[in-house]
């Protein structure tokens, strides 16, 4: 039976989009044709809105683009405003920076794999992850008293120490979560249903990922090894051993367990902070009154959903002239057609929910 | 003269009422049980504020569903908007008549057998008759004229097509042994036999309760209502009381697939080893009540299911049963034949 193709509006209200996007689908039968993402819809114009902030008055504002990931955000900005002025960092804030972005990525993987379940229809999961995230945002709120929102670092350094009472619930957390993850994997990872739906679906070539601009756990699962944290250290993640783990099909499963391991590599990452933490200052003298020098400068870090990059051009007052943000949702979801093309609709939501979108970050 | 009245006329006439609204206590009964085990099964606490420990949540939502107002939009088939949620709850519920809710009642001279009719071809009837919801299925998706129904209901009707031949075939395994296809007689059979069925045909008891989970359309089947894709599926368009009727036809047909499991495999209203001498005294208890708790465990299965599995897709649920189920239950049919006339 011959069907016309049928164009189906997906969004901006409904229930799986991760927000406001819509999706223009042409349906033959049920094989998807085409997909084009319509963006716009949470636009708040940031970028213009930060040339009438001060430098110091941006990193709070930084928190509202991937608000699954606050603090990445915070240090994706803060590094690229400390490379700007050429200022060092302390070891020890470099370290506790460390410790909290990791916290955040794991944060932000657990909810992922929650919101990537229930799209799929495993919707106990969704839960277990977030219990344990509520964990990480407790240990967040005892350190700067917020949650979601976090802005945890300043510029030249982490503006509070951490105590013993912060270092002894990440313990106890890093303690738990194994076990936690180990009964994500019992419910998902051998269950015969879960890998019909995800081995072989969304396949992406390295060379079409490259092509697209695909980073993070979505570009390593086509088995290309770029992680900035290993390729181009920064804010001392040279001195931590872990894996940048790596599969070879590109289809949702290897992004799923790639995200897992990714989880255990980041609490490695954090035991080993916390074991070697060292002593001394938290924060380098900045003025209050923050006025940076005419230049340019890009820097990028890995953030839980890929390349976050900051481009910043000052021009000499305490305002930037210009901000522009790479943001990975945005950049990723550029391959979402390659991914679906051919595949079932069902497989759209899967294949949107594995790339890890926030809308905060794709509209700015 | 009187004594046949009340025999003839008010007493079918009350057992009609109670079990047409058997259905629909359960119902409610099982929306408050699924919102509360599958928060447990997700560590929330579920509600549990009307009532004791939320038992009155349903009544509440129903009221909520009464008042709300009731939109039809530009462009649907009135009439068959209109008479699809009807179709599916009715459906379901006229079912109900031919399943036995428990076994004859000696009360004075009077015999009180609970179930309200009695065919020689009742499995039939029960098997054809909820069928019938496909068809609400299909104009309520059909006439609501909007695109997420319209995939929803060609979903549907694949899957329930595909499904009612396993869920036949493993039936037939059943007619196979009790010979005949009377409800009750099948029930009687299992106390005859000493063993219920579904110990005596596993096989076909799996395929059946797997090809009922697809047909009742829940998870990991719930593909025609897929929320994550089809928003609602075919009853994405309907508000107010008209989606009250599919919500309540999901759970009716729930307790229907519980209750055929039951009378079919379980042994009905029979205690467990009914012709165990020590174990005589469970005959104490009524036949309802033990109905009624083999439904429950079905019920709860259906729920705790939800609260495990991902969803298949579209394709996969296709290939399961073609593939599997349907070459399956015809190889069980062939062995279970084979063994019955030559054993």
């Amino acid at each position: 039976m011959a069907f016309k193709e049928i164009l189906l509006n997906m969004g901006p209200q409904h229930p799986s989009t991760h927000g406001v996007l819509r999706l223009k689908v042409a349906l033959d039968n049920e094989v998807v044709m085409k997909v084009t993402p319509v963006l716009g819809y949470l636009h708040r114009g940031m970028e213009k809105l930060f040339e009438n902030r001060t430098y110091q008055q941006i990193t709070p504002l930084t928190d509202r683009f991937d608000y699954l990931a606050a603090i990445s955000n915070n240090l994706g900005y803060l590094l690229a405003v400390e490379k700007l002025m050429g200022i060092e960092v302390p070891k020890r804030a470099q370290y506790i920076r460390v410790i909290f972005t990791e916290l955040q990525r794991l944060a932000s993987h657990l909810a992922w794999v929650g919101f990537f379940a229930n799209d799929i229809g495993a919707m106990s999961v969704l839960l277990y992850g977030f219990i344990e995230r509520e964990d990480i945002l407790e240990i967040f709120e005892e350190y700067s008293g917020a949650r979601l929102t976090v802005h945890a670092f300043r510029v030249g350094g982490v503006p509070t120490d951490i105590n013993d009472k912060i270092i002894d619930m990440i313990n106890t957390f890093i303690l738990k979560l194994p076990k936690r993850i180990a009964d994500i994997e019992t419910l998902l990872t051998g269950n015969r249903i879960w890998k019909h739906r995800t081995i072989g679906v969304g396949v992406i070539s390295p060379e079409d990922a490259i092509s697209l601009g695909l980073t993070g756990p979505s570009l390593r699962s086509t088995g290309i090894k770029w992680d900035i944290r290993k390729d181009i250290p920064y804010s001392s993640y040279q001195d931590f051993q872990f894996e940048v783990p790596t599969s070879a099909n590109g289809d949702l499963y290897d992004r799923y367990v790639l995200r897992l391991e990714e989880i255990k590599q980041s609490m490695r990452i954090i035991r080993q902070a916390l074991d070697t933490l060292p002593q001394g200052e938290t924060l380098t003298k900045v003025p209050r009154v923050l006025k940076i020098a005419p230049g340019e400068v890009f820097h990028s870090i890995e953030a839980p959903k890929g390349e976050l990059g900051f481009y910043i051009k000052s021009n000499g007052t305490d305002k930037p002239e210009r901000v522009k943000m790479k943001s990975p949702s945005f950049i990723n979801m550029q391959s979402l057609e390659t991914m679906c093309l051919g595949n079932l609709f069902a497989d759209i939501v899967a294949v949107l929910g594995s790339l890890d979108i926030v809308l905060g970050e794709i509209d700015k | 003269m009187s004594n046949s009245l009340a025999a003839d006329l008010i007493i079918p006439i009350i057992k009609i009422i109670i079990v047409g609204l058997f259905p629909l206590i359960m119902v409610m009964v099982m929306v408050w049980l699924e919102r509360r085990v599958v928060a447990f099964i997700q560590l929330r606490l579920g509600p549990n504020r009307v009532g004791f420990q939320g038992i009155l949540q349903p009544i509440v939502d129903a009221i909520k569903l009464f008042f709300k107002e009731d939109i039809t939009h530009t462009g649907v088939d009135k009439v068959l908007f209109n008479i699809s949620p009807v179709l599916v709850l009715f459906s379901s519920i006229l079912a109900f008549c031919f399943i036995p809710l428990g076994g004859t009642m000696q009360i004075g001279t009077y015999n009180l057998n609970f179930w309200v009719a009695e065919s020689p071809v009742g499995l039939l009837l029960i098997i054809g008759i909820s069928s019938i919801s496909v068809f609400g299925v299909i104009f309520g998706g059909w006439s609501s004229n909007s695109k997420y129904p319209l995939l929803g209901a060609l979903r549907s009707v694949v899957q329930i097509l595909s499904y009612e031949i396993p869920v036949a075939f493993s039936v037939l395994s059943i007619i196979f042994f009790s010979q005949s296809m009377n409800m009750i007689d099948i029930v009687n059979r299992q106390k005859d036999a000493g063993i219920w069925y579904g110990f005596m045909l596993p096989v076909s008891f799996v395929i059946f309760w797997i090809s009922v989970v697809a047909e009742t359309n829940r998870a990991p089947f719930d593909l025609p209502e897929a929320e994550s894709e089809l928003v609602a599926g075919f009853h994405t368009e309907y508000s107010g009381i008209k989606f009250a009727y599919f919500y309540m036809a999901e759970y009716a047909h729930m307790v229907l697939a519980s209750s055929l499991a039951v009378v079919l495999f379980f042994g009905g209203w029979l205690p467990p080893f009914p012709n165990v001498a020590a174990l005589s005294f469970l005959h104490v208890i009524p036949g309802f009540v033990w109905y009624l708790l083999k439904i429950m465990f079905f019920l709860y299965l259906f729920i705790w299911i939800r609260g495990t599995f991902p969803r298949y897709r579209f394709d996969e649920l296709v290939r399961l049963a073609w593939k599997w189920l349907i070459p399956l239950s015809l190889l069980n049919i062939l062995v279970i034949a084979f063994v019955r006339s030559f054993a």
